[in-house]
């Protein structure tokens, strides 16, 4: 697998979550305008911050008036479960030069990482094909980032006037779906995935998302409990 | 103004979260059962993301028949299961949304 193979197996990967993504990019963009923030600076913010669910509550964090410690704060708080994301590609990325470690970090969303890591972790440590594999990861992260650029232009742009109500958002949890489902294949992986699922369910409540992280956690904690099966 | 600075800060604030352990490997000595855990965050955190969307109607758990997002949901995670494949899977989980809403 070369480099170019590499960018274009993570760019076909995150495609079909674009069409679950660019409805919120558009919401996104009419939400920020009725918060009071300029058009210039919302599309700013989706290359500053480049988060969707932490945009949103920023934006509307804005409207409110909500003071800046606090805004950073649940900003944080909203994107917290990146750093698992962070942890899972670390050693992926150990060889790279530091200006590739920050582009990539840049780029690291629950969408490029979900639809690059299958294809990450089928490639063996210190193979040939483990040099280029971080393309497959700039595949997905730039497919995604250019993706969420043109759905905040058209809702800043165009905003009301575009079809809302589609359904299409669906499409995110139905990829991530198709990338879960066939990577559970043990009684570990099982008791994580039940764990992680349970967990959010029961602390959706919570507030700035962090039922999610404390859930994925669980899972986490879930996997390497499990004992594993004596042969 | 004001606004430019909290989008520096978040932004800032993002960063540093995903560049954390990118950044930090190599420089540290994770113990062993750290290095146990990350094989399973991908399963932990996309569980994590999808149960709520499809269990939850408004915050609350809906399990009957008005909560088709739900058996839309099942219908892609068997298909997933049976052939692995993404674009089949994402085509049957809405094929089954469109005709359980329409009924």
């Amino acid at each position: 697998m070369n480099r170019t193979q590499a960018f274009s197996l993570g760019l076909r990967s995150v495609m079909p979550m674009l069409l679950g993504v660019a409805p919120f990019g558009v919401i996104y963009g009419v939400v920020a305008l009725q918060s009071g923030i300029p058009a210039l600076a919302a599309m700013a913010m989706s290359s500053v911050v480049f988060a969707g669910s932490a945009q949103f509550l920023l934006a509307q964090l804005v409207g409110a008036g909500a003071p800046l410690l606090l805004t950073a704060g649940a900003v944080g708080l909203v994107n917290l479960r990146h750093a698992l994301y962070s942890a899972s590609v670390a050693p992926m990325l150990a060889h790279l030069p530091r200006r590739w470690k920050i582009l990539l970090a840049y780029l690291l969303t629950d969408e490029a990482y979900a639809a690059a890591i299958p294809h990450l972790m089928a490639v063996k440590p210190d193979s040939p094909q483990s040099a280029q594999a971080h393309w497959i990861l700039f595949g997905s992260g730039f497919g995604l980032w250019a993706g969420w650029q043109l759905a905040t232009l058209a809702g800043v742009l165009i905003g009301a006037q575009l079809p809302a109500n589609l359904g299409l958002e669906f499409a995110l949890p139905l990829t991530f779906i198709a990338i879960v489902v066939p990577m559970i294949d043990s009684r570990a992986r099982i008791a994580a995935a039940l764990a992680a699922a349970a967990g959010a369910v029961a602390l959706a409540g919570m507030p700035y998302k962090v039922g999610l992280f404390i859930a994925a956690m669980a899972g986490l904690v879930a996997g390497i409990a499990m004992p594993r099966r004596v042969k | 103004m004001n606004l430019w600075w909290l989008m520096l800060v978040c932004g800032v604030i993002t960063f540093a979260i995903r560049y954390s352990f990118i950044a930090a490997e190599g420089h540290y000595q994770p113990p062993t059962w750290f290095r146990r855990l990350l094989p399973f965050v991908p399963i932990a955190a996309l569980m994590a993301l999808t149960a709520p969307e499809l269990l939850l109607v408004h915050g609350e758990i809906v399990l009957g028949g008005s909560n088709p997002r739900l058996w839309a949901g099942l219908v892609a995670i068997i298909v997933a299961a049976l052939w692995r494949n993404t674009l089949l899977t994402i085509g049957c989980g809405f094929l089954a949304l469109y005709l359980l809403q329409r009924s």
